[in-house]
């Protein structure tokens, strides 16, 4: 995180969910609708109370009963001309799947901040990033926060991007659970004027209105479904430079920056590199700061846009490295990697580019990751560096024998 | 629009069957409301059949997103036009079929109604899924042959009761709800706009009868629907905070045979050993109702 030092003063101790609740408070929306599911109820419950206090004023808030129709709600209220949010996470996030594509292909710029937790069964409430990944086709876009404050600020600049009139795209902002939902550290709450000057209100042009007639979700025959789809994925392609956009308009007005699509991290000269996104980055840095007091050269390059997925950004943050991994908390049971890994292969194909590249996937389920489990990862993909020779390509980090 | 707006709300020129109940049963309700509403409309055969893109019959906003939806996505209508400050008159109406309510769309219409959010909602209810070619609903009578309840050798039909919707409406506080049938076109116009002049979740069950997957000739939609109600298997009336306060009279109720009869769905009634006795079934579901409401009285 780079925070200057004027805001040193405006920082305050917060958990995370408070963080992202005050950004969603000061990004003004019109209609927030939710359902409770840990680890994410932290934030629908901060929010709540806001509502108490009359402190959103012309927000209403609808309590659902399922996330179902917490995201149907959104769509309801986006296409009558509403700034809408929610929060969910894992089995949430399933139960909208069939709504988060009806909202993508209807077009509507929904925010939702999505509690990154893993999938049952079996039931498990701790942090890894299956739900959203798994959600990667949904049409959404799909933004990755390394820590509290980002995951904050993140929420204004979705906003900013979805409510472009290029992308017009619903956005899920994606923070870890518990390990920054429900961790307190010091977080710059934004102000409403700097709030105000970052995200115009939301004013699109076509909204549901009985001044002015329009039909929304109407039926898409094989004479025409074709170019929505088309239009869809130019959307996205059109969200790759707002993106980046939107952290630099962010930055000016409050010095803080994470990176547009990707971020690197001693990257430019590392010989080795790790791909990853999320808050498993804070845990790396501290392992590359070592390698770096050492002489070696290891680095980081943090993804923040899955989705639309930025593979030339990526490419060209990876072209001096030697060899890279891939490290993250999610698997395609069936192809055994993880899904960042994947893309990034796939990317590569048709390129010259033929840099090593192996993939681990660590922390299902939350377990823990430690700087030992990071340094062995290194160590192994240091020897992939240094004689090209990939032994194995993907693999689980840390499996319990005794347990199989 | 032309003049005649209230009846061009839902233009003519849609992909509706010859005789179709659900253009008909929407037409009313756009004449009730009239063009300062926003309406919901569920998957089935209503939206399918008056949206093929880039067409549509609706001259007020209208929106379509998922099969169960319909009453989330009409509470989140209501609450952004009053955010947004746009309330004024405007009516938001939930439009879909006996699938969508009563069945997979049940639990966001629940949701809506448990917080009283100010929507009118209709159910068109044409007894089963005729949009995928005539399943089986919570809202098909017992007795009727459906592609999913066939009548055959050993069986009689669908072998269940139809779920008593208005009830569960009542249940949930609903400061209104009435029954009406595309039959009675006055009553259920005069309902509809009463329902989407009173604030809060209010709730319109209509009878509607489907030539398509009822079985009988397009020129009789009317007729059957209005055989419905004479026989007492489709009663009407208003309950209004839980109390009923109005019941169409049957003076002469006709036997439900006559009903049964005009459609082929019942056929096989008629031709299998111990099809009387199913019939004699329904007969006293209608002289339920008749004692329930007090139709004949």
């Amino acid at each position: 995180m780079a925070v200057n030092l004027n805001d040193k003063s405006k920082m305050t101790v917060v958990e995370g969910s408070y963080a992202t609740a005050h950004a969603v408070k000061v990004s003004r929306p019109h209609v927030i609708s939710a359902y409770p599911i840990t680890p994410q109820t932290h934030i629908v419950q901060d929010l709540s109370q806001f509502m108490a206090n009359g402190e959103i004023p012309g927000c209403e808030y609808i309590n659902v009963e399922s996330e179902f129709s917490a995201i149907s709600a959104l769509i309801g209220a986006s296409a009558t001309g509403a700034r809408t949010y929610s929060a969910t996470t894992s089995q949430g996030l399933f139960l909208m799947h069939e709504a988060l594509l009806n909202t993508s292909g209807m077009r509507l710029p929904i925010v939702m901040t999505v509690v990154n937790r893993a999938a049952g069964a079996p039931i498990n409430i701790w942090n890894d990033q299956q739900d959203s990944i798994a959600q990667r086709d949904t049409g959404w876009i799909q933004l990755y926060a390394e820590d509290t404050q980002e995951a904050a600020d993140m929420v204004l600049q979705a906003f900013k991007i979805a409510e472009d009139k290029d992308v017009f795209l619903p956005v899920m902002v994606c923070m870890d659970g518990f390990v920054l939902s429900h961790v307190y550290e010091p977080v710059v709450l934004m102000d409403q004027k700097e709030a105000d000057e970052f995200l115009p209100p939301f004013k699109p042009d076509v909204c549901l209105d009985p001044k002015k007639p329009v039909s929304y979700g109407t039926l898409g025959d094989p004479s025409v479904y074709t170019e929505f789809r088309f239009l869809q994925e130019r959307a996205m392609q059109n969200a790759l430079p707002l993106i980046e956009k939107a952290a630099d308009d962010f930055k000016k007005i409050t010095g803080r920056y994470y990176g547009g699509l990707i971020e690197g991290y001693e990257l430019d000269d590392a010989d080795v590199v790790i791909v990853t996104f999320g808050s498993i980055i804070g845990t790396i840095k501290d392992v590359v700061d070592e390698y770096r007091a050492n002489g070696e050269k290891i680095g980081i390059l943090k993804v923040r846009a899955f989705r639309p997925f930025p593979m030339e950004a990526i490419a060209n943050g990876l072209k001096n490295a030697k060899a890279i991994v891939v490290v993250e908390k999610d698997i395609s049971i069936g192809r055994n990697e993880g899904a960042l890994f994947t893309e990034i292969k796939a990317g590569f194909y048709n390129t010259p580019m033929r840099t090593p590249i192996v993939g681990y996937m660590v922390g299902h389920g939350g377990r823990d990751i430690r700087p030992m489990h990071i340094k062995k990862i290194v160590e192994a993909t240091k020897e992939v560096a240094k004689t090209g020779k990939i032994v194995v390509e993907s693999q689980f980090n840390d499996v319990k024998e005794e347990l199989l | 629009m032309s003049n005649n707006q209230p009846f061009n709300l839902l233009t003519p020129g849609h992909n509706g069957c010859a005789g179709c109940c659900d253009s008909l049963a929407a037409k009313y309700v756009l004449m009730a409301v009239g063009p300062d509403c926003i309406v919901v409309n569920p998957t089935g055969c209503l939206e399918v059949m008056t949206t093929p893109f880039p067409k549509t019959a609706w001259n007020v906003p209208w929106i379509h997103s998922l099969f169960e939806n319909g009453g989330a996505v009409a509470s989140g209508i209501e609450a952004a036009l009053k955010a947004l400050g746009r309330k004024g008159n405007t009516k938001v109406l939930g439009i879909g079929g006996d699938g969508s309510t009563m069945d997979i769309g049940i639990g966001a219409l629940s949701g809506t109604f448990e917080r009283n959010d100010d929507i009118t909602y209709i159910c068109i209810d044409n007894e089963a899924y005729m949009n995928t070619g005539v399943q089986r609903s919570s809202g098909t009578p017992r007795g009727a042959s459906t592609s999913t309840s066939p009548a055959g050798t050993v069986s009689f039909g669908n072998n269940t009761n139809k779920k008593d919707m208005p009830a569960i409406m009542v249940a949930h506080g609903s400061p209104y709800v009435a029954t009406t049938s595309i039959g009675y076109a006055n009553d259920m116009i005069k309902k509809v706009k009463k329902a989407a002049d009173i604030t809060g979740s209010t709730y319109i069950h209509s009878h509607a009868p489907c030539p398509t997957g009822w079985g009988f000739d397009s020129s009789k939609t009317i007729e059957i629907a209005k055989l419905a109600v004479d026989c007492c298997l489709w009663p009407l009336y208003e309950i209004e905070n839980g109390e009923v306060t109005s019941v169409k009279k049957i003076r002469n109720p006709k036997p439900v045979e006559e009903y049964l009869k005009a459609q082929s769905r019942f056929k096989h009634l008629f031709k299998m050993e111990g099809g009387d006795k199913e019939i004699e079934a329904i007969q006293k579901s209608a002289d339920k109702n008749i004692a329930k409401y007090g139709l004949d009285k």
